[in-house]
């Protein structure tokens, strides 16, 4: 059959399962559009930035586990992708970013809307490519499909010259792929979990250290089988929330700079730290040099790149989380079973029961004192039920929602970790509504990021995509007002952003939404009842929060765990020498 | 290609195996810019195999960095195969041209130095002479430094190839830092 090389670009998408593109057009990627008119299925969702559409594509990858696709032309098109690209490299979101470039021929010339764009993208994406031949296309495709979804998932660019898209070809599938370089290890070596498992029996102090691998690879039902095998404490990074239920008395909830002073300590005390699917990332290890400091460390992960890099290894396992932590729980069950039992490690659970009783996070909502952000995320997931859908920005709003939502099911907290993106929420939120209409998909924004993407409100209403955004209004960029009342001796900069403007109200309901307030505590209840009840738009909750609040617990940038810092008085109970460690 | 990170290290050569694409330089290059590593020296060309390219880079770094870059390197979906040649295990060689000051009494001189050295003259000009060697990396360093005497006018060398001992080839070895 006969195809230009547009529609052999929809068929192959088609073929990959493609559901939905976020994008926007313009010269060089029109070939595209004009085959849509004669249908496909397809669907199209015209965004108002191109940074939305990335960052939709990626929402709706996090909500689903499928590969989220976008679209821009060349030039500002492609560029404009280059943050949630490099967003979902951070993250191993499994993106497909496909922009339009000027004609073959004037490639290099500085065409008009010409951009290097494989060039700028190659150190964020996990691979791409440059298309020059309408017959490469199926097959580019599907290679890219293929290696943003397996191994680590990431981000892949298909840049596709307008003369290409044009160009006629005959249409083929490929039956094979053919990447000869790439052969990710998904199957965990059995001798080493075994040694990994006789260092667990052996332990004293066991922590399952849990990042967002467990989720990416669907491994939460394998993690909760070794966890309640082993009797194992977990802590869940802020990218894995919800790979463990918090309603687990096992779970420790969240490590990290902003993480809670059980999950932080415990890792410090631990013995034994298994790391599953993470990357010992500086926000949680805060100083390595004095991370984990007792800690031998098994390492899990698909990048064996990852294992070894921060921090030095008894035992490393390269694989897929779900393939090695089925393996570790089968492995641990029989050697418990022929020892008698579970080791006795009562002490130590108790050590951790009695830290969470005692420094759970905290904050003092007066009823008549200003609202706190905080006040507001538990209210919001006391109304809400378990399947609703978290999205964040970037800042204390952020820390606030991990902190004090109660996640129960994996894929129900969406966030930017690694890069973390200002703006990311509000296009985040709708992508993941359009891969889970069926669910409430709430996004809890600052006031700062949802100035950076809102305008995706009018898609919202276009499309008919509705979602929730809590704006926690404090009228600052929080978080960065916080970091200069702490360690820039309270000189205020650059941080104002005013309450008022924009009115978020009249703003929502310029965009076709529906605009709610709340500016007192005794409000909450009745503004969140009523934004749940709204189904058919897109609501916008402006939640006037404190300005002074700031994020507790708080590791200092570069300070070590066990100097974490409880509340703003600077209480730190490991400071405390009637607090020495049980070892 | 240097940046702040540089030295320290000892000299790793290691040799990669890539798919001949567009843009596998630059991806190769990118990669150790983007992690802060220094390459002290690159060369590129054909192989065996149509479709496959060899890239020989010389590294300064530790043993830690050196598996963390081996790492990232296979990370590259172009990226066929890295081997890392233990020191003593390989043969290394490399090409260099130099033009060196030649008048009067030192003519003979820099002609017998390239006699000891035997490497050839390729060109000759009044005031100059052209030295064409081939060698281990520190044969070309012997050479250089008494030739320093007389004045480098230009130089150019190739950075150096690579290929292990004994019978086997590239794809048939075990990469040091495999999956463990
Ligand atoms: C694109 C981008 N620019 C700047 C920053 C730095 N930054 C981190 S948090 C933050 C403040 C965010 O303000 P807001 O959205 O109001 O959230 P809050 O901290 O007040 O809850 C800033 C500016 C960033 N993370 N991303
Ligand atoms: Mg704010």
């Amino acid at each position: 059959m006969k195809v230009t090389g547009a529609l052999a670009l929809l068929r192959a998408l088609e073929h990959e399962g493609v559901e939905v593109i976020f994008g926007i057009p313009g010269g060089a990627s029109m070939p595209i559009y004009d085959p849509l008119v004669d249908g496909s299925s397809i669907r199209h969702i015209l965004c108002r930035h191109e940074q939305g559409a990335g960052h939709a594509a990626e929402g709706y990858a996090w909500a689903t586990g499928r590969v989220g696709v976008c679209m821009a032309t060349s030039g500002p098109g492609g560029t404009n992708l280059v943050t949630p690209i490099a967003d979902a490299k951070m993250d191993s979101v499994p993106i497909v970013a496909i922009t339009g470039q000027v004609p073959t021929p004037v490639v290099g010339n500085d065409a008009f809307q010409e951009a290097d764009i494989t060039g700028i993208t190659m150190p964020i994406t996990k691979h791409n490519f440059l298309v020059k031949d309408p017959a490469l296309i199926a097959e580019t495709v599907r290679e890219a499909f293929h290696i943003a979804s397996t191994g680590r998932p990431g981000p892949v660019l298909i840049d596709l010259p307008k003369d290409v898209l044009l160009a006629e070809t005959t249409w083929s599938w490929p039956e094979r792929i053919n990447l000869p370089g790439y052969k990710p290890t998904t199957k965990g070596n059995q001798r080493q979990v075994v040694e990994a498992v006789k260092l667990i029996m052996a332990a004293e102090r066991p922590v399952l250290y849990v990042g967002g691998g467990v989720i990416k690879a669907d491994a939460h039902a394998e993690l909760a089988k070794l966890a309640t095998v082993g009797r194992l404490p977990v802590v869940t990074t802020l990218m894995a929330r919800g790979a463990f239920p918090d309603s687990n008395e096992l779970c420790l909830g969240m490590p990290g700079m902003h993480g809670n002073y059980t999950a932080v300590t415990a890792i410090q005390k631990s013995d034994v730290l298994v790391a599953l699917g993470t990357r010992f990332d500086d926000r949680v290890t805060g100083k390595l040099a004095a991370f984990a400091p007792y800690a031998k460390v098994i390492h899990v992960d698909i990048d064996p790149a990852e294992i070894g890099k921060n921090r030095a290894v008894e035992v490393p396992i390269v694989g897929d989380c779900k393939d090695v932590i089925a393996k570790l729980a089968a492995e641990l069950d029989a050697r418990q079973h022929e020892a008698g039992g579970v080791p006795d490690r009562s002490a130590w659970l108790g050590q951790l029961t009695d830290w969470q009783r005692r420094f759970p996070y905290r904050y003092d909502q007066q009823p008549d004192g200003p609202l706190k952000p905080q006040y507001c995320v538990e209210r919001l997931r006391a109304l809400a039920d378990d399947d609703t859908i978290v999205v964040a920005g970037v800042g204390q709003h952020q820390m606030y929602a991990s902190q004090y939502w109660r996640f129960e099911h994996p894929r129900h907290w969406i966030n930017s970790g690694g890069l973390g993106t200002m703006g990311f929420a509000v296009p985040a939120a709708m992508g993941a509504k359009v891969g889970q209409p069926g669910k409430r998909v709430l996004a809890i924004d600052g006031d700062g990021c949802f100035q950076m993407t809102a305008q995706e409100l009018a898609t919202s209403t276009t499309e008919k995509i509705p979602f929730i955004t809590a704006i926690l209004n404090n009228g600052y960029l929080g978080m960065v007002r916080q970091w200069q009342e702490l360690f820039f001796a309270e000189r205020y900069s650059g941080v104002y952003l005013d309450p008022d403007v924009p009115d978020y109200v009249k703003l929502a309901e310029a965009y076709g939404a529906v605009g709610f307030r709340a500016d007192d505590p005794g409000e909450v209840d009745a503004v969140i009842e009523k934004a749940f009840s709204v189904e058919d738009r897109s609501v916008v909750i402006d939640f006037r929060v404190d300005p002074r609040e700031m994020v507790f617990p708080m590791v200092p940038a570069g300070a070590s765990n066990d100097d974490i810092i409880l509340d703003p008085e600077g209480a730190s109970p490991t400071s405390d020498p009637s607090e020495a460690p049980i070892l | 290609m240097s940046n702040a990170t540089g030295g320290g290290g000892t000299l790793h050569t290691i040799s990669v195996l890539v798919e001949d694409k567009p843009g596998v330089l630059t991806r190769v290059a990118g990669l150790f810019s983007a992690r802060g590593f220094n390459i002290d020296s690159l060369a590129v060309g054909p192989t065996e195999s149509s479709g496959l390219s060899r890239m020989t880079i010389v590294i300064n770094v530790d043993t830690k960095p050196l598996e963390q870059i081996t790492k990232q390197l296979n990370k590259l979906i172009n990226v066929i195969k890295i081997l890392e040649h233990e020191p003593g295990s390989a043969v290394e060689r490399e090409l260099m041209l130099v033009k060196v000051r030649a008048s009067g009494d030192d003519r003979a001189r820099v002609m017998e130095i390239a006699e000891v050295f035997r490497v050839n003259i390729v060109d000759v000009t009044a005031s100059t002479l052209t030295l064409e060697a081939t060698g281990k990396p520190d044969k070309l360093e012997a050479l250089l430094s008494l030739l320093d005497d007389f004045g480098i006018v230009e130089l150019s060398r190739t950075g150096r190839i690579a290929l292990g001992r004994g019978d086997r080839g590239i794809k048939e070895r075990v990469l040091r830092a495999a999956n463990d």
